[in-house]
């Protein structure tokens, strides 16, 4: 009885949970006629992609997935070979003063964007890489690396020092080791930065919004914040821009959900 | 020997080089220049003019400044203190109860349902509810459909009811943090403690707190510094929501450094509202982990 209760308990907050999500589909699919007639509650009556069509095209919405994905997947790819860098000096080269080395990273990781947004901005327009997906590339692989030089170095710390030696003996110099034995082993881990910092990255907000302006160059939340806050856009067009922002976010869930237990299991049979 | 060590250990450095100068040159001088710009007045063009401590006792006397920092503590309790109490209370029954009654897929399809929102972009959820939340959106239809017309409210318009409304999107951005962390955390819980509790005839609260709490006691300590640290720093769902109002209701420190940064152009005021935001971020994470040093030696 009471263990029913609970699971009934569990039901309706995941249902509360969902129900966003659930009316935005609702709305994104209906008529604007349909809408003002019926409200935003009603099942649309006949389904139409009409408005998610209109506003892909009026925002461009290709451009700014392309956008994002180029920023992502970069800032995700050099995250990682930078972190890895860091972390194999730090974790395995142990070289002198590595700890205040990782609590700069870490401080890094820590502080607010609010406290950088200013110079950052001033910099990129003297050095004329204001409006490039190249500025927000560059800024944010040191953020995500942050945090991935703090995550690598405690686990290269523990790295097997025996395949180390080995490696030395058979003649590897230091490079060698790392491309060879360091890199393929820790694999999983680096499986786990790349999605974490692709997420992290795609989701970001501030920094895009203050350094991205055109068409060309913005994200897609960006796009679809700035459209939001101009308020011009009608009720059925918000739940379509809406659902197109939803739609890659649980895509990058199922996909990555997998590849995060896969990472997550493979690290600690290893 | 020692001076091959040293050799070796200097080669190594060389694998630093990229990290440390991308560290430098993106994050330590735009810091270091902000603290610089806090201490001038600055429109953003021309000379920088040196004013000591102006912005500083200036912000001492803004009550916008005050107020945005009330707001902040708001949003601590709807991003930290909340979800953890109740992600606390949710992974438990998961994990105790659906868990091993009902089967584990009831769980995690359960689990994934809570966690959902975390993976939107925070701008997206914004909009997501800022539409929801308009006058005319879905939750005032939703209450008039079932008969609760009277509730109804001008949920982000209103001064009164903005910052709720704010607090209440967060909490569902958050929650499933928690819930996720924690019941990771109970994976390794010692079974045997359980039987021990059910045997002594404890409870379900009474084993909620005496056994599970204690168990995941470094994860709460991880999701409220985490939590806390995202909740300072807030400025989307805030800039999509309400762009502070209505009528300053909802501004937050982030957002009012912003306003200041690219709005007003006061760009030595922005810097400093920056930097106290700073201090307080590295502050509150030095006495974070200083606390559960000391937890874990106890």
């Amino acid at each position: 009885m009471k263990r029913h209760a609970v699971l009934w308990s569990l039901i309706v907050l995941a249902v509360v949970m969902l129900a966003p999500f659930a009316i935005v589909a609702l709305n994104a699919l209906k008529t604007p006629a349909q809408y003002a007639s019926d409200g935003p509650l009603a099942l649309p009556s006949d389904i139409t992609f009409q408005g998610v069509i209109d506003f892909w095209d009026r925002v461009g919405f290709g451009q700014k997935l392309l956008n994002s994905f180029i920023i992502s997947g970069s800032v995700a790819v050099l995250a990682v070979v930078v972190s890895v860098l860091n972390a194999y000096a730090l974790g395995i080269g142990r070289i002198r003063g590595r700890s205040w080395i990782l609590i700069a990273f870490l401080v890094a990781n820590t502080l607010p964007q609010e406290a950088m947004v200013y110079p950052l901005y001033f910099l990129a327009k003297e050095t004329g890489l204001y409006d490039t997906q190249l500025s927000v590339i560059i800024i944010f692989t040191i953020i995500q690396a942050a945090f991935g030089t703090y995550l690598l170095s405690s686990t290269y710390a523990g790295f097997p020092h025996e395949l180390l030696e080995a490696a030395r003996i058979d003649g590897a110099n230091k490079w060698q080791t790392l491309v060879r034995i360091v890199v393929p082993i820790s694999r999983p881990t680096l499986g786990v930065l790349f999605v974490f910092s692709f997420i992290w990255t795609w989701n970001e907000f501030f920094l895009p919004l203050v350094l991205l302006i055109s068409n060309d160059t913005q994200t897609v939340p960006v796009a679809l914040g700035v459209l939001q806050g101009q308020r011009l856009m009608d009720a059925t067009m918000t739940s379509a821009s809406a659902l197109l922002g939803v739609i890659p976010a649980i895509a990058f869930f199922l996909i990555f959900q997998r590849t995060l237990t896969r990472g997550i299991t493979a690290g600690a049979v290893k | 020997m020692i001076a091959k060590t040293v050799r070796e250990r200097g080669s190594y450095l060389l694998f630093l080089i990229p990290g440390a100068l991308l560290l430098v040159t993106v994050i330590l001088v735009p810091f270091a220049m902000n603290i610089g710009i806090s201490f001038t007045r600055w429109q953003g063009v021309g000379d920088p003019q040196w004013t000591g401590l102006d912005n500083y006792t200036r912000l001492l006397g803004d009550s916008t400044f005050w107020s945005s920092f009330q707001h902040n503590l708001a949003l601590v309790v709807a991003m930290a203190i909340l979800p953890t109490a109740i992600g606390l209370v949710i992974a438990a029954a998961l994990f105790d109860v659906i868990g091993k009654r009902f089967g584990q897929r009831a769980a995690s399809v359960l689990r994934a349902c809570v966690y959902l929102p975390q993976v939107l972009p925070i701008a997206v959820a914004g909009i997501v509810w800022s539409w929801i939340l308009a006058p005319q959106g879905a939750l005032n239809e939703f209450l008039d459909a079932v008969g609760l017309g009277s509730l109804g409210q001008n949920w982000l318009g209103d001064p009164d009811v903005a910052l709720w409304s704010v607090m209440g999107v967060l909490l569902w951005i958050q929650l499933g943090y928690p819930v996720v962390i924690f019941m990771a955390g109970l994976q390794r819980a010692d079974p045997s403690l359980y039987e021990a509790a059910e045997l002594d005839g404890a409870s379900w609260w009474g084993r909620f707190w005496h056994v599970t709490v204690p168990q995941i006691r470094p994860e709460v300590f991880v999701v409220l510094l985490t939590c806390t640290i995202a909740a300072l720093k807030v400025f989307g769902p805030i800039y999509v929501l309400t762009r502070g109002g209505p009528g300053g209701a909802t501004n937050v420190p982030s957002y009012f450094s912003f306003q200041n940064f690219f709005e007003k152009t006061q760009v030595g005021y922005g810097a400093a509202i920056a930097t106290v935001l700073t201090v307080l971020i590295l502050i509150l994470t030095t006495v974070f982990l200083k606390v559960q040093n000391r937890g874990e030696r106890a």
